[in-house]
């Protein structure tokens, strides 16, 4: 008999959405504020977690079907591809570029491709939190 | 020119082709008969430069190697290399002759024992031929190991095998010193070629490098030649086929030390040092090979320590023959070339006559069974031709007349005794010395070579002690040492043919300052009734009287303590150094993490706060340094605390929360020193980690759960404090010592240059981002091993409970 959890299970599903957001943020503040690929993706291996916690590790699996193995691994990819994409263009592994775009609804938008980068240390990040805390848990 | 090359090496060439021929026509011909071309091919093609060589030309090649590095294989054809040349073809040839009828073709592995023989060959016929320093140490190296596999070709005998391990480890340890030798040569001379060594002979010898130098060469050329106290290994190499032992062990091998000492006496000699280690050690090798040789009653051992006391006997003579060089031309100095003179004779002499009787033992121990003289006696009236074979060798080398010993000694004599007249090196006082050890060492000589002819050839044959029936060997087996005989006699009478046309020449290669004239030199059997006639007689009246009455003495040789030989010495000595090496390995080597982990700070301690002492690098300056704040000086406390129960808690789980406290104040100060980013990941990191080890605590064994305080050491406690002073130590000063201005205004215009605002993320992903690509790879990497790890362990345990 599982003990019931109404509240911690009602708080995650608040909390989850403010701290994916929060992680969200800080992913996307990286650029110009204090965050980043890493404590972004820290911070939604923690609102997994979380999730894992008050829901159990079998619910969470059947929603997320995200294998965080191969997450990781798309994250390296990522990052490493972004440095081949610049030798493609004749220039030295991993050089990045930035430029100004007028997208339709946000106005004046700067792109950079180290964002791309850091989505792949982002990915890398909750891949392996994800993964070491899943593993250690599966450990009976 | 390329001709001469594709002679050189012809024996590594046909080498590739042994196991070929043994293989499909082994069963037809025995594969020595293919194998006795390349010597064959060799002397022929050597015999057409004795003309020109005698009428002094020399002949140079080059074939580029490492042209880069001034590194090629560069041959000099001169009167001592043509000399050994021919020994080696000439000798190899009767020994591939004799090895024919001596190896079994059935039994033996044929194809291994010519593989080695060739290499060995080659590397011999490289050796002599090479002008260039570091070709030639490489074909040495390459004679040693080929020796060293000609050894153990019975390699499922114990005493082959440690027989050639001797070998191997003497000779290699003298070709390291050689090498070293060679390089410090190399550094004075600024040149590989010996002939331009030679050329600048008045700078080396001025050079502080001289004395180590000729040092270091010396032990490689007395190592691999036999010498004392090196020599100890050449009885143990009697262990290889009879064939080997005739061709290196005789020879060949030995005498290369001998070759080198000859090709470095232009440029050493004439010194006193030179002077007194190679007259002295060879003559203290004379004395104690023909002692040696006294006490064996194996043949071949008798006849390895024959070998040794021949070479201090060669050694010896160029040593005095280095004299030469310190008189320069005149009267003195022409003196003195003849004692070279007579080194080179005898080595010719001592390669002929030794080869001969190496084969006369191989043919008794394969017609009987035996190599023991306390079994043999009698063998005169079976074996007639051996008989002969092995009293024209023994005598040649009793130095009787009429074989080429008798004159070689002759002039060993005249040499020796000369040595009384002279005085400089300090030899008016102690020149006395060398003619009488000369003359006792001749004397045992005369004694064993008795022996060897007379114990086991002379009194009465007892066919019920041998275990073979016994008769006279193959017309095959004793071509060679026939051959051998003939020149042992051969160059009694007319010594000065091959004076004239081999030995001139190589002299003059040996003594290059010296105006040779052959009148001087010419060798004549009968001189007169001087010195040397009536040491020579006296060592034949002295020496028959030994042997009659060497039943009663020879005892004290037979008894003489095997733990006072220099064998046991050695053999002492390695397993020795075995077991001290091995402890103090494993006093150090504890398998305990601590006493490795102390080592290391230790280590680093010392060197550090060392060389920061030594160096006078403690220098503080403040002058830059902010001001403290209340909230550094706060938090500081809190962590000095946190660490503090660390230490001193007797909980695990209250060391868990401190460290997490320190952990949490460090994000605190990235707080206060303005490093956001930081901060934030040291938060959340810190708090993995704490959760981490919280895991690992639940999880600790049930046994010996009971908490403890860490034991107090004090050597823990000192390297801990030292390791913490000198970090901080190092950590003041070099806050004080700003070499140049950081690199931080680049990075400022990280807005301009990479388009971001946070400067902390344009450098980890813009500027650095390669490193930042790898740290995820490794986090990744992390995970995986984690993952890894956690399910193996787990299928592992699912498969223990299945079985």
């Amino acid at each position: 008999m599982k003990p019931n959890n109404v509240i911690l299970q009602t708080v995650t599903r608040v909390a989850v959405f403010i701290i994916f957001t929060f992680s969200i943020y800080l992913f996307m503040s990286g650029h110009h504020q204090p965050g980043g690929g890493f404590i972004g993706g820290l911070s939604t291996a923690a609102a997994i977690v979380l999730l894992y916690l008050s829901f159990g590790i079998e619910k969470v699996r059947e929603n997320i079907p995200v294998d965080f193995k191969k997450l990781a691994a798309v994250g390296v990819f990522i990052a490493v591809g972004t440095g081949l994409v610049s030798i493609v263009y004749g220039q030295p592994f991993l050089t990045q570029t930035f430029g100004h775009v007028n997208l339709p609804i946000f106005g004046d938008t700067e792109l950079a491709s180290a964002m791309v980068f850091d989505t792949g240390v982002a990915l890398a990040v909750i891949g392996t939190a994800v993964n070491i805390i899943l593993s250690i848990s599966e450990d009976r | 020119m390329a001709i001469f090359f594709i002679f050189i090496f012809l024996p590594f060439l046909s080498a590739i082709l042994v196991p070929f021929l043994y293989k499909y026509l082994n069963r037809l011909v025995h594969t020595g008969w293919f194998v006795l071309l390349a010597p064959l091919f060799i002397l022929i093609y050597l015999l057409q430069y004795i003309p020109s060589i005698a009428a002094g030309e020399t002949y140079q090649y080059t074939l580029s190697w490492i042209p880069t590095l001034g590194i090629n294989i560069v041959t000099y054809v001169d009167g001592l290399s043509l000399l050994f040349g021919l020994l080696i073809s000439g000798v190899g040839v009767l020994v591939i002759i004799y090895s024919i009828f001596y190896m079994s073709k059935t039994r033996e592995a044929l194809h291994q024992f010519y593989v080695y023989l060739l290499l060995f060959m080659g590397a011999m016929l490289g050796l002599v031929f090479s002008d260039h320093l570091l070709v030639l140490y490489g074909f040495w190296e390459l004679t040693s190991v080929s020796s060293f596999l000609l050894i153990a070709y019975w390699y499922e005998r114990k005493s082959s095998r440690q027989g050639a391990l001797k070998a191997m480890l003497i000779t290699v340890i003298g070709g390291f010193g050689m090498l070293a030798g060679f390089i410090m040569l190399i550094m004075m001379a600024d040149t590989y070629s010996i002939r331009e060594i030679i050329a600048q002979v008045d700078v080396i010898q001025n050079h502080a490098l001289f004395i180590p130098a000729m040092l270091c060469i010396l032990l490689g050329a007395f190592t691999k030649s036999a010498q004392f106290p090196f020599g100890i290994w050449l009885p143990d190499a009697m262990e290889a086929p009879t064939p080997v032992s005739a061709y290196l062990h005789s020879a060949t091998m030995v005498k290369a030390g001998i070759y080198l000492v000859a090709r470095t006496t232009p440029i050493f000699g004439g010194s006193s040092v030179w002077f007194w280690l190679v007259a002295g050690v060879g003559v203290i090798t004379l004395l104690y090979g023909s002692l040696s040789a006294l006490r064996q009653t194996d043949l071949k051992a008798l006849l390895a320590y024959s070998t040794i006391s021949q070479l201090g006997l060669i050694m010896s003579l160029l040593g005095v023959g280095s004299l030469a060089v310190y008189f320069g031309p005149g009267e003195k100095g022409s003196l003195f070339t003849v004692a070279t003179f007579a080194a080179l004779f005898h080595l010719f002499n001592h390669s002929t006559f030794k080869g001969s009787l190496f084969m006369v033992v191989g043919i008794i121990d394969h017609e009987t069974g035996k190599r023991d003289i306390r079994y043999l006696s009698g063998l005169m009236q079976v074996l007639p031709v051996t008989f002969t074979i092995a009293m024209v060798g023994a005598f040649s080398m009793a130095g009787l007349p009429p074989f080429n010993g008798f004159l070689s000694k002759e002039m060993f004599f005249a040499a020796m005794t000369e040595l009384t007249h002279v005085s400089a090196f300090g030899l008016d006082r102690l020149g006395l010395i060398f003619p009488v050890i000369a003359w006792i060492a001749s004397v045992f000589t005369f004694v064993y070579c008795m022996i060897f002819v007379f114990k086991t050839f002379g009194g009465k044959f007892h066919p019920e002690k041998l275990t073979r029936k016994v008769h006279e060997a193959s017309f095959g087996m004793l071509f060679a040492p026939i051959v051998l005989c003939l020149f042992v006699v051969l160059t009694f009478f007319f010594p000065n043919v091959l004076g004239k046309y081999i030995l001139i020449p190589a002299l003059t290669s040996v003594l290059p300052m010296m105006p040779i004239s052959s009148t001087d030199l010419k060798i004549s059997a009968w001189h007169g009734i001087n010195t040397e006639l009536l040491m020579t007689i006296g060592v034949v009246v002295l020496g028959f009287l030994l042997f009659r009455t060497a039943k009663r003495w020879i005892r004290l040789f037979r008894n003489y303590p095997q733990t006072l030989t220099l064998n046991h010495l050695f053999n002492k000595a390695l397993p020795s150094m075995e077991k001290r090496a091995a402890s103090l390995t494993n006093r150090y080597m504890t398998g305990s993490l601590r006493h490795y982990l102390s080592y290391i700070f230790s280590f680093f301690v010392m060197l550090l706060l060392g060389s920061l002492l030594l160096n006078y690098g403690l220098k503080f300056d403040f002058s830059n340094d902010a001001s403290i704040t209340l909230f550094d000086a706060g938090l500081v406390l809190v962590m000095l605390i946190a660490a503090l129960t660390v230490l001193l808690t007797n909980h695990r789980v209250v060391a868990i929360v401190a460290l997490g406290a320190v952990g949490y104040m460090v994000s605190m100060f990235f707080v206060i020193f303005r490093a956001p980013d930081l901060a934030l990941t040291q938060m959340v990191v810190e708090t993995v980690t704490t959760v981490l080890f919280l895991l690992c605590f639940y999880h600790l064994p049930k046994l010996k759960k009971d908490i403890e305080r860490i034991p107090f050491k004090l050597s823990n406690l000192i390297i801990s404090i030292s390791v913490g002073l000198t970090v901080t130590l190092l950590a003041l000063s070099a806050n004080g010592h700003k070499l140049f201005e950081p690199i931080t205004a680049f990075f400022e215009r990280a807005y301009e240059l990479a388009g971001a605002k946070n400067i902390v993320n344009a450098i980890l992903v813009d500027f650095r981002g390669f490193d930042t690509m790898l740290e995820i790879s490794v986090l990744t990497i992390a995970g995986l091993g984690v993952y890894v790890l956690i399910h193996q362990r787990s299928k592992r345990r699912k498969q223990d409970e299945t079985e």
